[in-house]
């Protein structure tokens, strides 16, 4: 039976919207903390830790992300892990993150000036305590805008896990166009529900990018 | 007993060895200036004595430690060895006050409050105390080298190297950092400083150094080597920077 495209299927695409979100600050946190373990690895002094932090960087930047999920989701599966297809998609698009973040924030560290490192060391502070007081500071600022700039890419690349049977916002503008067939009405809702996260982001990080172009000037 | 001991020390960056074996004693209180034209090594030299850089060979002993590569040997050197650089290296997050404040806070555990009365302490003397919660940014280069001469002296120090600290700073700029240092060495503090202000090293420092390619070519006390430089290098380095 086909019905309208009404109210009852807007809230409807609302409610999965909330599953893009959960997804996408799943994703987030699994990726900011191992992107974080990355960069760090990556500019650490053992070569042990630097190289394999590269060529994790260099494997997932090379990978589909739909083939991290299709690795996650069937791969896992068939070695006795059956992930809910939520967990599954949260940790390939963890992992999808974390090769992103992880390069942006080895740049936004090996960007802060050797002499910081050189005056915070000669002031006898740890190497740790180098990176909480002195570098990490530093570097969040230069991080910032393109951190954000990536959280948009992140959170409409959520849409493939509607693949695997999570009802996103996606999969729910499917099962509606399904019912409707009213494609043009259901898709650009769609797509206007994604504008609403998204666009509030990239202002962010626009004007962001502005205050610190403005900070590196002054 | 000296608080600085350098014993034949050697440095080579690659294949290019900058020093050639340095020794050098120096005395608590002493004020030491290391002079010598631009690539004679006057720089590596400081950077070795509080391990910036590695020596390839040789010794060093300064403020009562031997110099370790062991990261909690060479902390434990640093927090006794100040050094202060031609550039100021103030970190440009943190006001002037949290500068000084961050080393006695993170490495010495000392109480915010104290820190920060420390931090009053230090900024006042080198003439800052109402630029306390100003960053770095908003500071002349002058005010700069002060707050990074104050963030040094905020460990509490045996001995401060000073890396022509002035040479980045416009000339009317130069007279203020230069009476800090003035002032720190009339207090006792040991201070060894590379500066091409030879005014400033002639009547200050007790003892001058004059490096020539690698080697520590004529030492003695500032008065006899002004008066009378025995070499021929000095003396063409004086004539050389004196016009
Ligand atoms: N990190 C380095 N790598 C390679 N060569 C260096 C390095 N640091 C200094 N040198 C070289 O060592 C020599 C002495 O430099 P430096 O100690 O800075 O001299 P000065 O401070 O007396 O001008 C120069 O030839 C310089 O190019
Ligand atoms: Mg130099």
């Amino acid at each position: 039976m086909i019905r309208p495209f009404g109210s009852d299927e807007i809230l409807f695409l609302f409610e999965a919207a909330r599953w893009t979100s959960v997804l996408s600050l799943a994703a987030l946190a699994l990726g900011g903390l191992f992107g974080l373990a990355v960069a760090l690895a990556r500019v650490s002094v053992s070569n042990v830790l630097r190289t394999a932090a590269s060529g994790y960087i260099t494997v997932v930047q090379g990978i589909p992300v739909l083939i991290l999920l299709f690795l996650a989701y069937y791969g896992l599966s068939t070695m006795g892990f059956d992930l809910p297809p939520l967990i599954a998609a949260s940790l390939s698009l963890g992992i999808y993150a974390s090769g992103y973040l992880g390069d942006i924030w080895r740049g936004a560290i090996e960007s802060v000036a050797l002499q910081q490192w050189e005056a915070s060391a000669s002031l006898a502070l740890t190497r740790g305590q180098q990176y909480r007081y002195v570098i990490i500071p530093q570097s969040v600022r230069i991080a910032l805008p393109p951190t954000v700039g990536f959280l948009v890419q992140l959170i409409k690349n959520t849409s493939i896990v509607s693949i695997v049977g999570v009802v996103e916002l996606t999969r729910a503008g499917q099962l509606v166009n399904n019912a409707t067939f009213e494609p043009f009405p259901v898709f650009l809702s769609v797509a206007a529900i994604y504008f609403i996260i998204c666009y509030p982001l990239s202002l962010i990080a626009r004007r962001l990018e502005a205050q610190f172009n403005a900070y590196r000037a002054g | 007993m000296p608080i600085v001991l350098v014993e034949d020390l050697r440095k080579s960056f690659g294949s290019l060895e900058v020093l050639k074996g340095i020794s050098l004693s120096v005395e608590r209180g002493q004020v030491v200036a290391l002079l010598g034209r631009s690539g004679s090594g006057k720089s590596t030299l400081l950077r070795c004595l509080n391990g910036l850089e590695t020596i390839s060979s040789g010794r060093i002993e300064i403020g009562g430690h031997v110099m370790s590569y062991a990261p909690a040997a060479l902390r434990a050197l640093r927090k006794d060895v100040g050094i202060v650089f031609q550039s100021f290296n103030l970190f440009p997050h943190l006001s002037a006050a949290e500068n000084v404040m961050l080393a006695p806070r993170v490495v010495k555990k000392t109480p915010k409050r104290e820190a920060r009365e420390l931090a009053m302490e230090m900024l006042g003397k080198v003439g800052l105390i109402d630029k306390a919660d100003v960053y770095p940014d908003q500071l002349s280069g002058g005010q700069q080298q002060r707050v990074a001469i104050a963030r040094s002296l905020a460990m509490q120090p045996r001995v401060m190297l000073f890396d022509e600290v002035t040479s980045a700073l416009d000339p009317e700029l130069t007279g203020e950092v230069l009476n800090v240092m003035e002032r720190l060495a009339a207090e006792g503090m040991t201070m060894l400083l590379v500066t091409h202000e030879m005014e400033f090293a002639r009547r200050v420092a007790t003892t001058t150094v004059f490096m020539y390619k690698g080697l520590v070519h004529e030492t003695g006390s500032s008065k006899e080597l002004f008066g009378r430089p025995s070499t021929s290098e000095f003396r063409q380095f004086l004539g050389v920077t004196s016009d």
